[in-house]
C-alpha cells in the first residue's frame, strides 16, 4: 500500500477504486441507470467513462433484472462486472437474478461457472428519501446463500473493500450508506455536517490496495460493552458513547457476510456485554443473527441480555425521519440499560 | 476462468459492442430539422374495433389534429366545442403555475422535493378530459395534471408536498407520492411500472364484474424497459383487458435519453405489434390528438376490444427533479430546438385562430391561475412545511402497517414515545 495518500469522500474513493480496477484488468466493467456520461446520480463514476471508454463503463436500460441478468452472463463470459443499482430499494426487480442465479451459479454447475460480480447500490436512509429511497436491506442479502455482503463506513475502507470485492471470484452485494458519502454522521440530524476532511480515514492512500473481506474494524477500544454496528450507524454510536463516557469497544463489522465471527467473539467476552446497532427494521434484521451468535458462543461470558437498536417495523417514513431513525436518545437508553444490568 | 473466455482460433472479423450514444451532449448545437413529422392527413383513423394486425401504421407513424400554424385538422381532429378547449387551456396553464410555484418552495428549502411536468401537460390533461371520471388511473409520478383536470383540491397537493398536518397520507410519502381514491387515483409508487400490472389487473376485475369503467396507467419510455411493463402487455393481451397503456416518450430518462430503453431501434408504440394490441403513437404536444387519441383507445377498451398502448411523443423541457441538473448531460438549448412546440402555446394559437382566445384574455387568466395557485400556497403553508417542526403525531408512524397493531409495533411504540418525551419533554405536541 502506498504511503501516500489523498484526502477523499465516500465517492471519491469508491470512484477511485473502480478506477484503479479499470486500469488494472481489462475485463472489469461498471454499468447501471446514469452511470455513463453522466456519472451516477451520487457521481460515483464521474469521469469513469470519458476515462475508460463506452464500452467499459455505460449505461443501461431501467431494468434492474436485467441489470443483474446481464452481469451473470457477463462473468460467465470471464467479466468482472461491477453493477450499480441506483438506489438499494430499487434491487428488489433484481431480486431473482441475485437470489436464483447470481448467488447459486458456482454451487448448481459445481465450479463449471462462476459469478465474479460485485453489485454497488447505496442504501440507508437521513436523507429525506421517504419509503423508496431509504431502505437498508443487507439482511435480505446475508439470508441469500452465496452472495458477500460489504457495507463500508469510511472513504479508506470504502476503496480498499471494493477493490476486494470486484477482485473477488462471488458475487458481492456492496451497499453504501449513503447518509456519509459526504461526511460522517454523528446522529445529531440538526447539527451542521461535518466533512470528511475532518475524519481521519479520508486520508485515502493512492494507488491499489485492499482491505480484506471478511474482517471487522476495532473503532474504539474499551472494556464496558461491545457495541457492533456498521456503515453509517458506526459513526453515530462512536458521537454518543464518547458523548457519555461510556467505557465502549466499538466494532465496525465492515463485511456482514462472510462476518468476523472471532474478532465479536473475543471482544464480548472480554467486555461482558454486547449492543448490536443497526438502522434496518428490527424484526428478522441482521441483528437477529449477531444476537444469536453472541449467546451460542459468548454466553456464559455475558452479564447483561445481548440488546438491539435498530429502526422500527414501519416502512422509511418521509416526514417524521428522525423519529424513525436510531439517533442518539435510542442509542443512549440501550446503553444505560445494558450497562445497569 | 471458464473456457468460455478464451477467443478461439479464427479469421473471422471483430464482434463490437453497440452503447446507445443521443445526438446532442452539452456544447453541441441541436437540431432536429431531420425528425420525421408525418403530414397530418397521412395518419388514417381506423374504427375502434379494429383488429390490431390490421392497423399496425399507426405504431410508427404519429397522429397529429394541430398544425404549427394553429390550425385544426385531419381525420383525427375530435371536433371539441371551444369550451371544452378552453378548459383544456385553463387545466394545462394551471398546471404549469402549480409547478412552477412548487418547484420554487422546494429551491427555498420548504420541501425536500418536487418534480416538473412542463411540457408535458398536454398528455395527462387531455387524455383526463377524453376518459371518463370514474376511470381508474394508476399514474406514474409526472402526471399531476390528471389530478388538476379532475379538479382535486390544489390545497391537498400542497399539503402532500410540505408532510404537512394537512396532508392526509400523514408525512409519510416522498412530495408528490399522491393518492386519491375519490378521485380515481392510484397511490403513486416510488418505485418504476410497478403500476402498469395492477392496472391490468384493475381493468380485469372491471370486466369480471360486468363494470362499464376502464383503467388508464401511465409510465415514461425510460422504465418501459422495466419487466412489469413486458409483465402487464403480457396479461392485458391474454384477458383482452380494458385498458390504457401510456408511455410518455419524453426523450430523457433522468440522464439516458430514450435510446437507452430500445428507442434507437423502432417506436415505443410499436411495443405493442408484439404482443398482438393495438399501438398508436400521438404527438404529445398537441393537446387534441393527445384527447383524439385517447378517446379512440378509451372506445374501444369500453366495447370490449381490448386494450391499447399510446405512445405519447414529447419532450421533457426541465430536469427530472430538484434533484436533477439536465445542463450536465444535453445542451442547454435542446428544450428550445425541439420541433413540436409546447402544448399551451399550441392550444392557445389554435383558440386564437378560431376568434375564441387573445393575448389579454390569455394574460388575464395566466395571472388569475398565479394567484389562485399563491393564494392556496398561503393556506397550505398555515398547516406546516416539511423541516420546520413536526406536523404528525409520531404514532402515525406505526398505524397503517397493518389494519390492527401486532404486540411488537405497540412495544416500538411505547419506545418511541419515550424517545419522544425524552427529546422534547412530556407536554410536546405536534405543531
Amino acid at each position: 500500500m502506498s504511503t501516500d495518500t489523498r484526502t477523499m469522500n465516500m465517492i471519491e474513493a469508491i470512484n477511485d477504486a473502480m478506477d484503479i480496477m479499470l486500469d488494472r484488468d481489462a475485463n472489469v466493467v461498471v454499468m447501471g441507470e446514469d452511470v455513463g456520461y453522466f456519472g451516477g446520480v451520487f457521481r460515483a463514476t464521474a469521469g469513469l467513462q470519458k476515462k475508460h471508454g463506452k464500452t467499459r463503463v455505460f449505461d443501461t436500460p431501467i431494468n434492474e433484472c436485467g441489470i443483474i441478468g446481464v452481469a451473470v452472463g457477463m462473468g460467465a463470459y470471464g467479466l468482472r462486472p461491477v453493477p450499480e443499482i441506483q438506489f438499494a430499494d430499487y434491487i428488489y426487480p433484481g431480486l431473482d437474478q441475485l437470489v436464483s442465479e447470481a448467488a447459486r451459479l458456482r454451487y448448481r454447475s459445481a465450479g463449471d461457472y462462476i459469478c465474479p460480480m460485485t453489485v454497488r447500490t447505496p442504501f440507508g436512509g437521513g436523507i429525506f428519501g421517504g419509503q423508496t429511497h431509504s431502505q437498508s436491506p443487507e439482511s435480505i442479502m446475508t439470508h441469500i446463500c452465496g452472495v458477500k455482503t460489504v457495507i463500508p463506513s469510511n472513504p479508506r475502507d470504502a476503496k480498499g473493500l471494493l477493490i476486494a470485492a470486484i477482485e473477488d471470484n462471488d458475487p458481492v452485494v456492496f451497499l453504501e450508506p449513503k447518509r456519509i458519502y459526504n461526511g460522517p454522521f454523528s446522529g445529531y440530524y440538526d447539527r451542521p455536517v461535518e466533512p470528511w476532511s475532518k475524519h481521519a480515514a479520508s486520508a485515502v492512500p493512492d494507488g491499489y490496495y485492499r482491505t480484506e473481506l471478511g474482517k471487522a474494524a476495532t473503532v474504539r477500544e474499551g472494556e464496558g460493552v461491545t457495541v457492533l454496528a456498521y456503515g453509517t450507524m458506526v459513526h453515530v454510536v462512536k458521537t454518543i458513547v464518547e458523548e457519555r463516557g461510556i467505557d465502549a469497544e466499538i466494532l465496525d463489522l465492515r463485511t456482514l457476510l462472510p462476518l468476523d465471527i472471532e474478532a465479536i467473539e473475543a471482544s464480548v467476552k472480554k467486555t461482558g456485554r454486547c449492543l448490536i446497532v443497526h438502522e434496518a427494521t428490527r424484526t428478522s434484521g441482521f441483528g437477529a443473527e449477531l444476537a444469536a451468535l453472541v449467546q451460542e458462543r459468548c454466553f456464559y461470558h455475558l452479564e447483561a441480555p445481548v440488546e438491539r437498536v435498530t429502526g422500527f417495523d414501519t416502512p422509511y417514513p418521509h416526514s417524521l425521519e428522525w423519529a424513525y431513525f436510531p439517533g442518539p436518545v435510542r442509542i443512549a437508553t440501550a446503553l444505560e440499560k445494558i450497562m445497569k444490568d | 476462468m471458464p473456457e468460455t473466455h478464451r477467443r478461439p482460433a479464427s479469421n473471422l472479423p471483430p464482434l463490437s459492442l453497440h452503447i446507445p450514444e443521443p445526438r446532442y451532449r452539452p456544447g453541441d448545437t441541436p437540431d432536429f430539422g431531420d425528425i420525421d413529422i408525418p403530414a397530418i392527413e397521412a395518419t388514417p383513423r381506423p374504427g375502434e374495433a379494429t383488429k390490431p394486425d390490421a392497423m399496425r401504421e399507426l405504431c410508427y407513424g404519429l397522429i397529429r389534429v394541430l398544425d404549427f400554424d394553429g390550425q385544426a385538422k385531419g381525420p383525427w381532429n375530435p371536433k371539441l366545442s371551444t369550451d371544452r378547449m378552453r378548459a383544456m387551456l385553463r387545466y394545462m396553464m394551471l398546471v404549469r403555475a402549480f409547478d412552477a410555484r412548487m418547484f420554487r418552495a422546494q429551491r427555498q428549502g420548504k420541501t425536500s422535493f418536487y418534480m416538473k411536468s412542463t411540457g408535458e401537460e398536454a398528455t395527462s390533461v387531455a387524455s383526463t378530459m377524453a376518459i371518463d371520471r370514474a376511470d381508474m388511473v394508476f399514474p406514474s409520478y409526472r402526471q399531476q395534471g390528471i389530478l388538476i383536470t379532475r379538479e382535486y383540491p390544489l390545497i391537498q397537493m400542497m399539503n402532500q408536498i410540505y408532510s404537512n398536518r394537512g396532508d392526509h397520507l400523514l408525512g409519510r410519502q416522498l412530495p408528490i407520492m399522491y393518492s386519491a381514491p375519490d378521485y380515481g387515483f392510484f397511490s403513486v409508487s416510488g418505485n418504476l411500472a410497478t403500476q402498469y400490472p395492477q392496472a391490468v389487473g384493475w381493468a380485469m376485475a372491471s370486466a369480471s364484474k360486468g363494470d362499464s369503467r376502464i383503467a388508464t396507467v401511465w409510465c415514461g419510455e425510460g422504465s418501459s424497459a422495466e419487466g412489469d411493463f413486458h409483465s402487464a402487455l403480457t396479461f392485458a393481451t391474454v384477458y383482452n383487458a380494458p385498458v390504457i397503456f401510456n408511455v410518455v416518450n419524453n426523450q430523457w430518462a433522468i440522464s439516458s435519453f430514450s435510446g437507452f430503453a430500445g428507442g434507437e431501434r423502432t417506436t415505443f408504440a410499436a411495443r405493442a405489434v408484439g404482443y398482438g394490441i393495438a399501438g398508436l403513437r400521438v404527438d404529445g404536444n398537441d393537446p387534441l390528438a393527445v384527447y383524439a387519441a385517447t378517446q379512440w383507445a378509451a372506445d374501444r377498451a369500453r366495447t370490449n376490444n381490448g386494450p391499447t398502448l399510446v405512445e405519447h411523443f414529447t419532450y421533457r423541457s426541465e430536469g427530472h427533479s430538484t434533484s436533477d441538473d439536465p445542463s450536465a448531460y444535453r445542451p442547454a438549448d435542446e428544450p428550445t430546438a425541439w420541433p413540436f412546440g409546447d402544448p399551451i402555446a399550441r392550444l392557445r394559437q389554435h383558440l386564437e385562430t378560431l376568434g375564441e382566445w387573445d393575448g389579454a384574455r390569455h394574460e388575464a387568466l395566466a395571472k388569475e391561475l398565479d394567484d389562485l395557485v399563491k393564494t392556496t400556497q398561503k393556506q397550505s403553508e398555515k398547516l406546516g412545511i416539511l423541516g420546520h417542526g413536526m406536523h404528525q403525531p409520531f404514532e402515525t408512524m406505526f398505524e397503517d402497517v397493518f389494519e390492527e397493531m401486532p404486540w411488537h409495533l405497540k412495544e416500538q411504540c411505547a419506545q418511541m414515545l419515550a424517545e419522544q418525551t425524552a427529546k422534547f419533554g412530556p407536554d410536546w405536541k405536534p405543531e
